[in-house]
């Protein structure tokens, strides 16, 4: 009958479990701009992440409140899911790429005319491979076919030769 | 004179323990800066890369910085955090540019440590109240009997007992910032979580040495 004449009181009072909510959503938005940060870096050298509007605000540095934490928290979670699906499908096509750079050099007669630039396998600098024909015409009625790596970046000069 | 701790509201201190404001306070002018801190800086950019700059949100200052900064509603992808925006700017530049020994001072504390450092006329600040708390109706930026901008209600402003000198991360009030006549200099460093206080000190006593120096 005691418990019935005095209910009980919560155990964590609404404004402690709101601070503690704000402090769990806080933790959450530095883990995720981690990995956000972590996936920049690894997506860089194959050619960085899409350039995505960032959030504007006008409203400066203030106190957050549930609602907003929650956004900016969910916001970042679909960024780095957008980052992570971008970094999977450029590994994968940069491993594609490697297998048929792998069958050029093996049989470059089957491959003719095909170009795989460095960054199209995940290696830096501008060389590319290119399957040509060795001596020219010769080579392309003979079927002498040859896989060439181009010496690397055109000279800053030469660009400014063509403008 | 030594670092003093500035004074944090406490409904902002529950919410961020890590958030502080430090300050000190020395006596110099602005002034040009000397050979020695221009070389200092030119040594300094010449430490700067571009994959550097592209793996420094993985390292523990600024990503502490960014995260403060998407914690209080800023996205530090618009807004750069200041190490970011001086790395950034080293790169379009092609190298650090001196200004004034003032101006240098806080780039070479911020770009060696991380920590941004901001400075006040000692003759506008009232130190002994120095802090940041939670703007109110009627704060004025670089408010005063001279008047000033109207600041939101509940944005992070750096303030004393008399007037709101900035807002949280961004420049001194015009008014504020040493200028010729100024004969002493309050210095400031703000630091979040995740940034250790020696980090914050350095930075002060680097601003400190270069404009006792110059």
């Amino acid at each position: 009958m005691a418990l019935l004449e005095h209910p009980a009181t919560p155990l964590i009072a609404p404004e402690q479990g709101e601070r503690a909510a704000r402090r769990a959503l806080r933790a959450q938005i530095d883990k995720l701009e981690r990995e956000l940060a972590d996936a920049f870096v690894t997506a860089y050298p194959m050619g960085g992440l899409e350039t995505l509007e960032p959030a504007r605000s006008h409203a400066g540095p203030r106190l957050l409140g549930l609602g907003e934490l929650e956004r900016i928290r969910d916001e970042l979670a679909a960024r780095v899911r957008a980052a992570r699906t971008s970094i999977a499908e450029r590994a994968d096509a940069q491993a594609a790429n490697r297998v048929r750079l792998e069958k050029m050099l093996l049989d470059p007669g089957r491959y003719r005319f095909v170009r795989i630039a460095n960054r199209d396998i995940g290696e830096p600098g501008c060389g590319e491979w290119f399957v040509r024909p060795r001596l020219g015409l010769i080579g392309m009625l003979m079927g002498w076919w040859e896989v060439k790596l181009s010496s690397g970046c055109p000279l800053a000069g030469a660009a400014r030769a063509l403008v | 004179m030594s670092s003093v701790s500035g004074r944090v509201e406490p409904e902002l201190a529950d919410e961020f323990p890590g958030l502080r404001l430090i300050w000190t306070a020395v006596d110099a002018r602005v002034r040009g800066s000397s050979p020695a801190v221009k070389q200092r800086l030119r040594e300094l950019s010449d430490r700067y890369r571009g994959a550097g700059v592209v793996a420094m949100r993985t390292q523990p200052i600024p990503h502490a910085y960014r995260v403060f900064f998407r914690q209080v509603g800023l996205d530090p992808d618009a807004a750069r955090i200041p190490s970011e925006e001086a790395a950034v700017r080293r790169l379009l530049q092609g190298g650090f540019r001196s200004r004034d020994a003032l101006a240098d001072a806080l780039l070479l504390a911020l770009v060696e440590t991380g920590v941004p450092v901001w400075a006040l006329d000692a003759g506008v600040a009232d130190v002994s109240s120095l802090g940041i708390r939670v703007a109110v109706t009627g704060d004025l930026l670089g408010g005063g009997p001279g008047g000033g901008i109207p600041v939101p209600e509940g944005q992070l402003v750096v303030a004393d007992s008399e007037s709101v000198h900035a807002t949280l991360f961004g420049e001194p009030a015009p008014g504020h910032v040493p200028g010729p006549r100024t004969e002493q200099i309050v210095l400031f460093a703000i630091g979040v979580d995740g940034v250790p206080a020696i980090h914050v000190d350095e930075a002060l006593w680097v601003a400190r040495d270069v404009l006792k120096t110059t």
